[in-house]
Formats: structure tokens, C-alpha cells, sequence
């Protein structure tokens, strides 16, 4: 197995799976966010639950860190190895010709995501993990103790018009890593039959109308608070 | 038409190379490209210049020879043809045509516009054959019954002519669509599941080895690749290369 996971396909295959995993774990972070839209306490209460709980706490928490760093150091290591593969480059070269400026520029769209989750991680996860681990809160409640803070602490978080500016395009760039990433990630793992072909206007509504709803939800605290 | 060329010169494997601009004059629309390159060679042998080396024999899209970077793509802006069956009325008068070596670092120039593209070869050699016997008593074809399907993809990829052009194309210089095509012959027929296992994992291996880069799917070889090879193919190479590697 150690010569499948040096081997190039093998490369491919765990960045695709890791890919899934965060599309499938964008897909959740996204149904729990658009509850903070719904209804502030079901939101609450949900974010109480993923905070505290210890399956998803010590369980899923460090896959997804994996997974997250996993996936942006192999896709720089592929990055380099791949311009590695060329060593003069061509004068001219007509790339819109033949692929997508998507397909083409996913280390970029990931490097300005990456940006975003270093951000995001200063923003929301260090500050839990310090209220929950290192001064021991587990409360989740409000200083005052009137009631849960992430609901609060959320809708603060969007007042500044800098921060909300900064996460619709940090969103912009994951529509534009999944416009190629989505069916990329089928290819990579040899899913290229009838049914993953139907599976592209999917991809596509994917990939446009999740990144869209987290710009929304930050739009929608910024405006109405 | 008259047109200007940009051409990449380079005396040989160790020279650095640069771009040297040339015009020519009374290019007939209907001239291949590689004959619109014989009447430069012509001007410039009888000014003493020297020639610029190219490489072709075929001349009728089949041997896979030809290769040229013409204006930033494979065999150029037309699709479904090598650079031999390119027309000259693909371009205008007046045109500026840059011309360079299909770029790989496991394809090296040779001269000018000639690569080495013997790392195509030491993959084929690594797994892109079946063993059988061939000494006079030879099988009746039909003897195997095989599904019209398959028969007609393996048949697909087998028209691949190892142009090289997937790998020139590619951002990241990847041969994954000639390797996929050359397991694909393969791996749908019967003949070629004795050795699948080894087959794959050798060629993928020799791949590697020879520092052609990572697929990330962008497709721009299907597009440009003269035989229109699928991208299919790269995803049942993957396929067979997964399962050949846990089978071990
Ligand atoms: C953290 C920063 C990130 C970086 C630097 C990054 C970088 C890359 C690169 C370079 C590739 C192309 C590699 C290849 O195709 O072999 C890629 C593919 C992909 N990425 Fe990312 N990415 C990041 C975050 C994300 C996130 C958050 C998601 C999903 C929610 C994602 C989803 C995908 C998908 C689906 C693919 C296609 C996988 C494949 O072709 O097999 N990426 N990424
Ligand atoms: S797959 Fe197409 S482009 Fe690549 S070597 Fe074969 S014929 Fe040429
Ligand atoms: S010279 Fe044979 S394919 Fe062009």
C-alpha cells in the first residue's frame, strides 16, 4: 500500500477523498450556519451540541484537521512537483483554449481559501478552544449567564464590514475551487461513467448556490443587527 | 499569404535555446503546415542557413511524429489533427506564428523542434503488450468472443499514436492520458487480463519514474489530443490501478 499512496494516482485518490470529506463537512457547517438564519435558538442549541460533544469533539474535530492539512499540503506538493515537470516554459501558451481558468488555477483559488480558514480559524476557533480548553467553560453560556453565547458571539463577529467583505470572498474563491474541484474529485477516484456525467449540473448547483448561502448568512447578520 | 514565424532554435541537448523570428512569403492556404515548414527550410538552406529540424514521417496524421507548439497549443488551433494534417488556412496573411517543442521535462529537445520522446517507449515496454505465442500456430481471431462494446473502446483507445500531445498540453506535463489509453487497450479485453495486474502498476511505476507530472483533471488533453482519447480512460487506468494495488 506504501507504493500506492507515493504513486501519482494514489496521490490523486486521497486528495479526492479528502476533497469529499470537505465537501461533505461544508455541507453540514453550511446546514447549521443557515439555523442562525432560521431560528437563533435551534442554532444555539445545535452549536452547544457539536461544541461539547465528545464524539465530535475528539472524534470527528481531529479527522477534519486532518483532513483540512492533508489536503492544502498535498496540493502544494503536487503543485510543485507538477511546474517541477516542465522546465522551460512555453513562450506562448493558449491554456483558455483547451480548459477552464478554474481547472487551471486551483492552487490559487486553495491559496486564497486557505487565507480565509486562517482567518476564520483566528476569528471563531481559537476563541472557542480557549473558552472551552483552556479556561475549562463548557457552559457555552453568556457572561452573564443569561442564555447561550454562540448565537451572540456570531452576529458580533459580522458588525465589521471589513470581516463580512472578507468572508464573501473567501466564498467566492470556493465556488470557484469546487466549479472544477466537484467533478474533479469523481474523476480522480475513477467515477467516470453515465451516472457521474448527470451528476455535473449538480456539481455545478453545488458549487455556486453553498458558497452563496454562507454570504448570505453573513450579509444577513451584518444587515439586520 | 505571407506570415511571420517565431521559432525555437536550439543547436542541440545542451545549448540554452532562444526564439528566432522568420518571415516566409507565398504560403499557399492549402499547404500542410509541415510543407509551409519545408518551404522555410528551403529559403533558409539556400541563404546557408541552417534548417530547422523538425521531426515527421508519416505525413498523414498516423505515425504521431510531428509535434509542434503552434501559438500556444499542440498541433495548433484545428482539432482531431496532428500538425501534418494542420492547413495553412487555418491562419491569415499576415499572421504572426509562434513555434516551439512540445515542453516536458521528460521529453527533452534535441534540436530545435525535435524531442526526445523515448519515455513514451520505456512505458510501453514496462507493461503495454500481452505475452503470447506467435510461433505458427496462431489463433483463429474470432476464437475469443468479446462484447461489441468493449471491443469497440479498446479499439478507441488503441488508436493512440503516442504523439505526445496529451503531455505538451497538460499544465502539469501529465502522460496520464497516453498511459490511460495504453492500459484501456488492454484492460477491456480478454487477451489483456492474464497480465492486468503487473500491467498497470508497472506502467504507472515507469510513469513516475520518467518525472511526468500529476493529473488534476483540467481535460485541456482530451481537447487537444489528435485521436480524440478520453478522459474515461484516465479514470478506468485509475480504476484498474486501485484495484491492482490492493490485490498486491
Ligand atoms: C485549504 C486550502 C486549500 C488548498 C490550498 C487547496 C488546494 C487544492 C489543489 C491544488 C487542488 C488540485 C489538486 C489535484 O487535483 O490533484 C485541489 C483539489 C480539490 N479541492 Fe482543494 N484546496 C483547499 C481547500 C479546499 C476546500 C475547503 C475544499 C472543499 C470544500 C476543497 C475541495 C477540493 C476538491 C473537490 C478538489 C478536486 C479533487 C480532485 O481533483 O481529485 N479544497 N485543492
Ligand atoms: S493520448 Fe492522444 S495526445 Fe496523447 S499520445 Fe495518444 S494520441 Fe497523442
Ligand atoms: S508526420 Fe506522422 S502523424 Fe504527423
Amino acid at each position: 500500500m506504501s507504493g500506492f499512496l507515493n504513486s501519482s494516482i494514489g496521490r490523486k485518490y486521497t486528495m479526492a477523498l479528502s476533497a469529499f470529506f470537505l465537501m461533505i463537512f461544508i455541507l453540514q457547517h453550511f446546514a447549521i450556519n443557515i439555523l442562525s438564519v432560521l431560528s437563533p435558538d435551534t442554532f444555539n442549541e445545535t452549536s452547544h451540541f457539536m461544541g461539547t460533544n465528545p464524539l465530535v469533539q475528539y472524534g470527528l474535530q481531529p479527522v477534519l484537521l486532518f483532513g483540512v492539512v492533508y489536503h492544502f499540503v498535498m496540493g502544494f506538493v503536487l503543485e510543485i512537483k507538477n511546474k517541477n515537470a516542465r522546465a522551460i516554459k512555453y513562450a506562448k501558451n493558449n491554456g483558455a483554449a483547451n480548459s477552464t481558468w478554474m481547472s487551471r488555477n486551483m492552487i490559487w483559488s486553495g491559496g486564497f481559501i486557505l487565507v480565509f480558514l486562517i482567518i476564520h480559524f483566528l476569528d471563531f476557533w481559537f476563541p472557542e478552544i480557549n473558552t472551552k480548553y483552556i479556561q475549562g467553560d463548557m457552559s457555552g453560556l453568556l457572561a452573564d449567564g443569561e442564555g447561550y453565547r454562540y448565537y451572540e458571539e456570531l452576529v458580533h463577529k459580522f458588525e465589521p464590514i471589513w470581516r463580512v467583505a472578507l468572508y464573501c470572498i473567501g466564498f467566492v474563491f470556493l465556488s470557484l475551487h469546487l466549479l472544477h474541484g466537484f467533478s474533479s474529485a469523481f474523476q480522480s477516484v475513477g467515477a467516470n461513467n453515465k451516472y457521474v456525467k448527470g451528476l455535473k449540473g449538480f456539481g455545478k448547483a453545488y458549487a455556486v448556490l453553498i458558497p452563496l448561502g454562507f454570504i448570505f448568512i453573513a450579509l444577513f447578520h451584518h444587515f439586520n443587527h | 499569404m505571407n506570415l511571420t514565424l517565431k521559432i525555437w532554435r536550439q543547436k542541440g541537448p545542451q545549448d540554452k535555446g532562444k526564439m528566432v523570428e522568420y518571415k516566409v512569403t507565398d504560403i499557399s492556404e492549402h499547404m500542410s503546415f509541415l510543407e509551409m515548414m519545408d518551404v522555410l527550410n528551403e529559403q533558409l538552406t539556400n541563404k546557408g542557413g541552417e534548417p530547422v529540424a523538425f521531426d515527421h514521417d508519416c505525413r498523414e496524421g498516423i505515425c504521431g511524429m510531428c509535434s509542434m507548439y503552434i501559438n500556444g497549443e499542440a498541433h495548433g488551433p484545428d482539432r482531431g489533427v496532428t500538425t501534418c494534417q494542420l492547413h495553412m488556412r487555418m491562419f491569415k496573411d499576415g499572421d504572426t506564428i509562434t513555434i516551439e517543442p512540445f515542453r516536458a521535462k521528460a521529453f527533452p529537445v534535441i534540436k530545435d523542434l525535435v524531442v526526445d520522446r523515448s519515455s513514451f517507449d520505456r512505458i510501453q515496454q514496462a507493461g503495454g503488450f500481452i505475452s503470447v505465442n506467435t510461433s505458427g500456430n496462431t489463433q483463429d481471431a474470432n476464437a475469443i468472443p468479446i462484447d461489441k462494446h468493449a471491443a469497440d473502446e479498446a479499439m478507441d483507445a488503441a488508436t493512440c499514436i503516442g504523439c505526445g500531445a496529451c503531455v505538451a498540453s497538460c499544465k502539469n506535463s501529465s502522460a496520464m492520458l497516453f498511459v490511460g489509453a495504453k492500459v484501456s487497450q488492454y484492460a477491456l479485453l480478454p487477451q489483456g487480463q492474464i497480465e492486468a495486474t503487473d500491467r498497470v502498476k508497472n506502467m504507472v511505476a515507469q510513469m513516475d519514474l520518467e518525472g511526468f507530472g500529476n493529473c488534476t483533471n483540467t481535460g485541456a488533453c482530451e481537447v487537444e489530443c489528435p485521436k480524440g482519447i478520453s478522459l474515461e480512460n484516465i479514470a478506468r487506468m485509475n480504476r484498474e490501478f486501485f484495484s491492482a494495488s490492493i490485490k498486491g
